[in-house]
């Protein structure tokens, strides 16, 4: 006899605990408030409930349906059609290489596949402490700091195989980790909890980094006469860099 | 080979205090003449700053090129409606990096612009739709909004002018499409980021089926320098129709990539000059004006005036004037390849062309890159090309369709070695930025 499985639908997705949700509530209702309509709120929140699991979970998904008043359908149609939300637990560490033509021409490919053999995972795979998540990454918008490698969506400009082994060494073993423009490292869910609209309150982490980076000021400083001092930089550790030598930050 | 004086080429405008050590606030965004132009505009009715900014030639600096006065004329007013300024800070165009620094270095000029735009379209609600993954950015816009709140720049009755505005910083999730002003539209609204049916344009149906104008970072950043130190001004830089100043984001296998701003119009023979030329021992091979849905140029272009018309007329688009440099180490067909992928990874899947065509361009190109490519395949490019470029609901398509057709045209003997020899005949070790570093040289 052939069995023929027409699928159990699956059952509604718990809640959060009361306490988490209460919690969200308060934000959700924040978030919301910044918005004509209330389904403007849906990518911040999405951002939202990421920052409490660092994935969007169905839980996720149905907390953000209920305050919204959407169907969980709606809001997954949504959840899966951006890159950023996560469908998996991952780690608490996203490790993006651009390997989009420019930095991929420029070393992009050579440090992804450096890196797959370093971590031993491949593209979206998480190291087993939890710790890395490796991933492909398109075009950042950092061109003139090729080739870039995106830790939790913070800039870490002029990578070479090495000073990307490094950076994700530094990571695992707990080691303080300074992108090259912008602030301390924040784990992926403090992160999303930014991407939802909640500034950084961490003392000092706007004025982190300085202003502009190098090659942002390429021209101004031709502009003002000033001599450049040297070509393309060579190494993501490299002295020169208004950043420092950006893997060796948490040894200093 | 040096210019005499490259700093009489060059007019930092927005980036011109961006080494500033404290430069993305509030404080020393004043020091630079910042937010007098809010002063100036407030004091003229909204209808003459349309007109000001129309008459100053703006342009947009988002690609598209289109004059900024003009879609803020488009707005219908007393209609009785909300009036929306939604700003695209989406920048994920491949090789475009202008909008990111200009916002991390400088985002005070941004907010100066979007107050001044509101006024004008009369707006009480701004929208920054800022692309998710870049957090440093994110931060400073926070602040720079914090700040102009604090300050009175926002809020209600703004510098005792009874105008009311606030402004919504919101990031995007990851999604390419969005940079399409209907598709951040959807998104914005919560939706899947996927292009609209036009018309209705957003000027009368955009955020919320509202009267919107959706400008670039740069374009909506531009406007206080217009409106302070003058339309004449702005005037004596470029050309009658591609007027003023903008970011040139230089990069790939240069000696010094980075942000030159200047007159438009400028070459990239120009820019080269003062930036140091190619890598010591390499020559320009091909590279993007505006990034790789421009269709790309070869070393016979280096004297096309970087301006709308000027690269207009040599076959391609200014575009977001992100000079993607790739010299002669580079294989073009990876490069495409890569490209290639990006648009099929990208394409929403809300038309045909775009979704199915995409994919077959990837499963050809993979095969040619890899030497598995047939002499046949050359057309068959060109014929799926064809049927996705102009035949897509937006200009994702399009772009798709620039890096092909514009390869095949300056290197198709360069497909033809990939498939008569069944390989690549480039080493790609030797593009890496670190290929040359034992023979790095200080060019003084």
């Amino acid at each position: 006899m052939t069995e023929v499985s027409l699928g159990i639908p699956e059952m509604p997705a718990p809640d959060f605990p009361a306490d988490v949700r209460a919690r969200l509530e308060t934000d959700a209702r924040e978030v919301i408030a910044r918005y004509p309509d209330s389904r403007s709120a849906l990518l911040p929140l999405l951002h939202l409930v990421q920052s409490e699991e660092g994935y969007v979970s169905r839980t996720g998904i149905r907390f953000c349906s209920d305050v919204l008043d959407l169907t969980t359908a709606e809001v997954t149609a949504v959840a899966t059609f951006y890159t950023m939300y996560r469908r998996k637990p991952s780690g608490d560490y996203q490790v993006g290489v651009c390997t989009n033509t420019l930095c991929a021409v420029m070393g992009g490919d050579a440090i992804f596949d450096e890196l797959r053999g370093h971590l031993g995972v491949g593209n979206d795979e998480t190291t087993a402490d939890g710790k890395v998540t490796l991933e492909h990454i398109e075009c950042n918008a950092a061109c003139d700091f090729a080739p870039v490698v995106m830790v939790n969506w913070e800039f870490f400009d002029n990578q070479t195989p090495e000073s990307a082994k490094k950076l994700v060494d530094d990571l695992i073993a707990g080691r303080e980790v300074r992108p090259t423009r912008g602030a301390p490292l924040c784990t992926y869910k403090e992160t999303a909890r930014i991407l939802a609209g909640f500034p950084d309150e961490r003392e000092g982490a706007v004025e982190a980094g300085g202003s502009a980076g190098p090659a942002s000021l390429a021209g101004l400083r031709l502009h003002r006469g000033e001599t450049p001092g040297r070509t393309v930089p060579q190494q993501a550790s490299d002295p020169d860099h208004q950043g420092g030598p950006v893997t060796e930050e948490g040894e200093g | 080979m040096t210019v005499e004086s490259p700093e009489k080429l060059l007019v930092p405008v927005l980036s011109a205090f961006w080494d500033d050590p404290k430069s993305w606030t509030l404080e020393t965004y004043r020091r630079h003449e910042g937010y007098q132009a809010l002063h100036k505009a407030l004091a003229m009715p909204p209808d003459d700053v349309i007109a000001y900014v129309k008459d100053s030639g703006l342009r947009g600096r988002g690609g598209a090129g289109f004059p900024t006065g003009m879609k803020w004329q488009f707005i219908p007013q007393g209609d009785g409606k909300p009036h929306y300024l939604v700003v695209n800070a989406d920048e994920s165009e491949p090789g475009t990096c202008k909008d990111i620094p200009l916002l991390y270095a400088n985002p005070h000029s941004l907010i100066e612009g979007i107050v001044i735009a509101c006024w004008a379209i009369r707006s009480n609600h701004a929208f920054i739709y800022l692309r998710g993954e870049v957090v440093p950015v994110l931060r400073r816009l926070h602040e720079a909004v914090r700040e102009a709140y604090a300050a009175g720049y926002l809020g209600r009755n703004i510098q005792g002018s009874g105008f009311d505005l606030d402004i919504t910083v919101h990031a995007g999730a990851g999604a390419y499409i969005c940079g399409e002003e209907t598709a951040l539209l959807d998104s914005l609204e919560g939706r899947r980021g996927q292009p609209r049916l036009r018309p209705p344009f957003p000027a009368v149906e955009g955020l919320y089926a509202c009267p919107t104008v959706v400008n670039n970072v740069e374009s909506i950043a531009s406007v206080p320098a217009i409106v302070n130190r003058g339309k004449e001004w702005f005037r004596t830089m470029g050309s009658e129709k591609s007027p003023g100043f903008t970011l040139y984001s230089l990069s790939g296998h240069v000696a010094r990539p980075g942000q030159y701003e200047g007159p438009l119009g400028i070459t990239l023979r120009q820019l080269l000059d003062m930036g140091g030329g190619m890598r010591p021992g390499h020559r320009l091979k091909f590279w993007t004006p505006g990034g790789s849905s421009t269709p790309m140029f070869t070393d016979e272009h280096l004297d096309v005036p970087l301006d709308y018309e000027g690269v207009g007329a040599a076959g391609s688009m200014l575009g977001t004037k992100a000079l993607q440099c790739f010299d002669e180490t580079t294989c073009v067909v990876r490069a495409v390849t890569r490209w290639t992928e990006f648009y099929a990874h990208e394409s929403c899947g809300k038309c045909t062309p775009c979704r199915e065509g995409t994919y077959w361009l990837v499963q050809l190109m993979r095969d040619i890159e890899a030497g598995k490519g047939r002499p046949e395949d050359l057309d068959k490019l060109n014929d799926i090309a064809d049927n996705i470029n102009g035949k897509s609901f937006c200009a994702l398509g399009d772009g798709a369709a620039a890096p092909i057709f514009s390869s095949l045209k300056y290197f198709r003997a360069e497909y033809e070695e990939h498939i008569e020899r069944q390989g690549c005949p480039f080493d790609p070790a030797r593009s890496t930025a670190w290929a040359d570093s034992s023979r790095t040289e200080v060019i003084a």
